[in-house]
């Protein structure tokens, strides 16, 4: 279940109450997010829309814990973040958040598997584990076979999807991608989907996702368009608008 | 250490800057070991000086002598222990610039005196029966090659002139490695049997052992006020005393090796600072990534630190290992310049303790600026 | 055969690469001219990257102090103990002496002496030259007030016609047969109570300081001088025997001639020297010390610096990667970027010598003092800057900047657009 007018009977995995998030530019107040509200259930695709400079990103780094609202609350699995110390939240964040960004994902003087394998770092698991764990993540995207390589000897789509890997590993509470498709290919962009489908409809994840592109944003289960600081359901949008302009 | 393998890696991000500045590390950490070598061999007089010796010249100057007859006085005065002179031979072996210093010792008291210079005993008896017997030092016998039973030639323009022999019976070692080995002994008895009449019963100077040190002053000024207002005048001090004078009359080598070593420091720790500032530059959005994953602010500005360290003390003990293969070589150049040329352990220690330091200052600031790194201007960064 | 081959392959490489620097270095200088790369682009980038360019500055800077630093104090100590004394004096001393305190030559000696071809002439022809007597005194420096050994040298009451360097410069000149003294400038300056009007004691004797007296900068500047005969007296050494005796030539051209007629007179047993060579010798020991050491410290320092001017470099190059590719795309030749990025290397090094040059400037005629071992007195001499040492310490800065530059631009300038354009 999504929703967006705060009205959610039950608390889901995903709870986001009057978020506002103000920016000082150049003495200029910049009111990105106002009065937001959001309800996730586990198990759900969402795939956020808007035209640029909405606030996308904004949203999705309060939502991971990567910066702090000017009001509101956000609470996931019942733990409310918007006030944790940044300690805390750095924490937090290890155990429940798993990040794939538009790029600069991997660490290029890394391997792919030692790549995935660095969220594991920070637990307390045996290089034995580590490795059972990393192993796996690797099976999932399907790149099992380029654990060694190093970055630059992967495809941008292979990146991703090591990106993806690395995002699972540590068994987070939720995925959030921030434009993951956007510097690749459609070949590339088609695997990636698939990929976070599959995360979805058989492994049960969540995911919630920023794209600009309407058939990226088709793949997933639900789609919201931010608009004016708050978030709308596709389906109530004027009739012949779509987010981000020409389909 | 699951996080070395992270620091390790990207160390070699850059090889060509890894290469530079590990070789900036290891000049630098060379020219230390280099100067604390040399400060050390100027001050190696004051390092030697016995405690409980005491060393009596002519208070005129230390090239005037003082007659042997004062012997006698100085062993009557309470806490003498042991008492020896010596006179500066300074003669000529083949050319000037073998210079080596030529000691005319007692050999009756030498031993008790100087009980760190050893010599084996079938040695010393030899020494003692050969009036024309001389000892030299380890060192000095290795510079030319010497062996016993060669015959060493001397010339000198002093003492009535002429070419002096000797029969080299012995070699001593010092029993500390900073002990002097450059001396070459030869004999009272023979000394004073070839000098022309004036010189005759004129010493150069008195070594003695006190019983006490803390007595040392007041012996001192007792043996200068017996032979206050005599035609030799004399000035005692503490043998450590003596030597500190002499090595103050190097005067600012001191200054200038501390100073070299100081701008040395601070150009090192600015390129290696610079260096690492701009390989955290170049990295703003990985360490950001590593933030977003839940690595805490604090270890990514310890793995910031760890790189410094390492490349610090790779380059460090590159050029300490360089410098201890040099030291040899120096020693050879520097032959007869300066006493002996040693590399303890002390100065190993503190070139670690140099290049450590060196390695997380140069590492703090561009560490601190990526602790502080905010994540979302940093992954913003497209 | 192969070492005489392998020593002319030596020269034409150290040769070559010496072309090839200085070449680099002039066509780097007048790179704005040659190139199409406005100079605005590199001030522009110097001042966006300041603390990067102040650091590469610095370190450059810091290294071509200490190289000149130490060049002059070699040079300093050389003028001082190499060049004493005039091509127109000679030394005359005992056979076989390695130096004046071992020598002896007597009253009547000097008076055959007098009578030898070559020698100068006052206006009454009395033949002009000095009779010396040498000791080494203990007298309190000023900055430890521990001992150390002055030269004293008595002489004849007339030495200032024998050696015409020096001049009186505060006081008078002593009276013969008198415990008079002058004391020469760095002395003066280096030992307590050498000034003019103090009473000092020493070797057994009461002295009065009547004035000092400047000897060029040479060694002599280090020394006392009093009469010989009452030095001789105070010492209580015989007393018509000297140390050396020193004679003013006709002209520097008449040595040989004086040399030549003193040896072979067979009354004489003597070396004789030139004034100059025989200083020269005194102070082997020691300038092969400071020259090794000193020579040693600069190598090092010198292999240093071009390490750490070639990482700035390389790493200014490395984080401009983008714009280097941004400028080739825009159409600009590889040679263009090369000849901007060198012109840029070669500024901020031109910069950082000339900063490290006017950081030790102040050092010039600071004076220090060390022992000569050769003749256990102490020795003051000063750091002596001169011109050409600063046109070295730039040109060095100079070479570090174009090592460290060029490389790194080379590199940059041909790597593929595309790649760079790309780069994290």
């Amino acid at each position: 279940m999504v929703k967006v007018d705060g009205s959610a009977g039950q608390p889901g995995l995903i709870e986001v109450r009057d978020l506002d998030k103000t920016y000082r530019r150049g003495g200029e107040e910049i009111h990105v997010l106002q009065g937001l509200n959001l309800d996730v259930s586990a198990g759900e695709f969402v795939a956020f829309m808007g035209p640029s400079g909405s606030g996308k990103t904004t949203l999705l780094n309060l939502l991971g814990g990567l910066d702090v609202p000017t009001r509101g609350s956000i609470t996931v699995a019942g733990d409310e973040i918007t006030h944790m110390s940044s300690g805390k939240l750095t924490e937090w964040r290890a155990r429940h958040v798993g990040f794939v960004f538009q790029m600069y994902n991997l660490i290029p003087v890394l391997t792919a598997f030692q790549n995935v394998e660095l969220p594991l770092l920070l637990t307390k698991l045996s290089k034995a584990e580590r490795r059972a764990h990393v192993e796996t993540a690797l099976s999932v995207v399907g790149l099992t076979d380029r654990m060694n390589h190093f970055p630059r000897q992967l495809s941008g789509g292979q990146e991703q999807r090591v990106t993806i890997a690395r995002s699972i590993v540590s068994d987070p509470t939720f995925l959030l991608c921030d434009e993951p498709t956007g510097d690749l290919d459609r070949k590339s962009a088609d695997e990636v989907m698939a990929l976070l489908e599959e995360l979805v409809g058989h492994h049960h994840k969540t995911v919630l996702m920023v794209t600009h592109d309407p058939l990226i944003a088709a793949r997933a289960q639900t789609t919201l368009h931010l608009e004016k600081g708050v978030l709308v359901e596709a389906s109530k949008l004027p009739h012949g608008v779509t987010a981000g302009g020409v389909a | 250490m699951k996080f070395a393998r992270i620091i390790w890696a990207n160390l070699f991000r850059k090889k060509v800057r890894l290469l530079l500045t590990l070789g900036s590390f290891a000049v630098a950490l060379f020219l230390f070991i280099f100067l604390a070598v040399v400060r050390d061999a100027f001050n190696r007089g004051a390092d030697v000086a016995g405690a409980d010796r005491l060393v009596v010249i002519n208070r005129t100057s230390i090239i005037n002598t003082i007659p042997l007859s004062y012997r006698d006085k100085i062993t009557r005065i309470r806490g003498v222990k042991s008492i020896t002179h010596n006179n500066w031979f300074g003669g000529t072996y083949i050319e000037e610039k073998n210079f080596f210093p030529q000691f005319v010792i007692d050999p009756e008291n030498q031993r008790q005196v100087f009980p760190e210079l050893i010599v084996p005993d079938d040695q010393w008896n030899a020494f003692v029966k050969d009036r024309q017997g001389a000892i030299a030092g380890a060192q000095l016998a290795k510079r030319f090659r010497w062996k016993i039973g060669d015959r060493i030639p001397i010339k000198t323009t002093f003492f009535g002139g002429g070419s002096w022999e000797f029969n080299l019976v012995g070699i001593y070692h010092g029993k500390r490695p900073q002990d002097d080995e450059t001396q070459f002994w030869l004999q009272w008895d023979y000394f004073e049997e070839r000098v022309p009449q004036e010189n005759k019963g004129q010493i150069g100077w008195y070594v003695l052992r006190v019983d006490n040190p803390d007595d040392s002053p007041g012996i001192a000024k007792a043996i200068d006020d017996e032979f206050e207002n005599s035609p030799y005048e004399t000035k005692t001090q503490t043998e450590s005393a003596f030597a500190a004078s002499w090595v103050k009359q190097f005067g600012n080598i001191q200054a200038l090796i501390v100073s070299i070593g100081t701008v040395v420091f601070f150009t090192l720790l600015l390129v290696t600072g610079n260096t690492m500032a701009i390989s955290v530059r170049e990295r703003t959005s990985e360490l950001a990534v590593f933030k977003a994953i839940g690595f805490s602010d604090l270890s990514v500005l310890l793995l910031v630190l760890a790189e410094a360290l390492a490349i610090a003390l790779i380059g460090g003990a590159l050029g300490m290992l360089l410098a201890i293969l040099a030291v040899p070589g120096l020693a050879k150049v520097l032959n007869g310049l300066l006493p002996s040329i040693v590399l303890s352990p002390s100065m190993l220690v503190f070139g670690i303790v140099v290049a450590v330091f060196t390695g997380i200052l140069s590492g703090l600031l561009p560490g601190l600026g990526a602790m502080r790194l905010r994540i979302v201007n940093a992954l913003r960064r497209v | 055969m192969a070492a005489n081959v392998f020593y002319w392959f030596l020269i034409t490489l150290f040769g070559a690469i010496v072309l090839f620097l200085g070449l680099a270095i002039l066509i780097g200088l007048l790179a704005p001219l040659l190139g199409s790369v406005p100079v605005s682009y590199n001030l522009r980038s110097i001042r966006a990257r300041w603390t990067s360019t102040i650091v590469a500055i610095l370190g450059i800077a810091g290294t071509v102090g200490v190289f000149v630093a130490m060049l002059s104090l070699a040079r300093g100590f050389k003028a001082t103990l190499v060049a004493s004394g005039s091509p127109g004096n000679a030394l005359v001393m005992r056979a076989g002496s390695s130096s004046e305190m071992m020598g002896g030559i007597t009253l009547d000696s000097i008076k055959v002496l007098q009578d030898a071809p070559g020698i100068a002439r006052d206006a009454a022809g009395t033949p002009i030259l000095t009779q010396d007597v040498v000791g080494v005194i203990p007298v309190p420096l000023i900055t430890t007030g521990t001992d150390a050994n002055v030269q004293v040298r008595g002489v004849s009451p007339n030495v200032l016609e024998v050696r015409k360097f020096v001049k009186i410069v505060q006081g008078r000149m002593f009276r013969a047969g008198l415990n008079e003294l002058v004391v020469g400038k760095n002395a003066s300056k280096t030992y307590q109570g050498l000034t003019v009007g103090n009473k000092i004691d020493f070797a057994g004797g009461h002295w009065e300081v009547v004035g000092v007296f400047d000897a060029g900068g040479s060694a002599f500047d280090s020394e006392v001088w009093c009469d010989s005969q009452i030095f001789n007296q105070v010492l209580k050494r015989p007393a018509n025997i000297f140390q050396s005796a020193t004679v003013h030539l006709a002209s520097p051209a008449t040595f040989q001639q004086f040399k030549d007629a003193v040896i072979s007179d067979p009354r004489l047993n003597v070396d004789v020297y030139r004034e100059i060579d025989y200083y020269a010798k005194q102070s082997t020991t020691m300038t092969k010390l400071i020259t090794v050491l000193g020579g040693l410290v600069a190598a090092i320092m010198a292999i240093g610096a071009i390490f750490g001017a070639l990482n700035t470099m390389y790493s200014a190059v490395a984080e401009r990667g983008r714009e280097i590719a941004t400028l080739r795309a825009l159409g600009f030749s590889s040679r263009n970027v090369i000849l901007s990025f060198l012109f840029e290397a070669l500024l901020i090094s031109f910069l950082g010598g000339i900063i490290g040059c006017l950081a030790v400037l102040p050092l010039n005629g600071l004076t220090t003092s060390t022992m000569n071992f050769q003749t256990f007195s102490n020795v003051a001499f000063a750091f002596k800057i001169t011109f050409d040492l600063l046109v070295m310490g730039v040109l060095f800065a100079l070479v570090m900047g174009v090592l460290g530059g060029l490389l790194p631009a080379i590199r940059a300038a041909f790597q593929p657009v595309s790649v760079a354009l790309r780069e994290l």
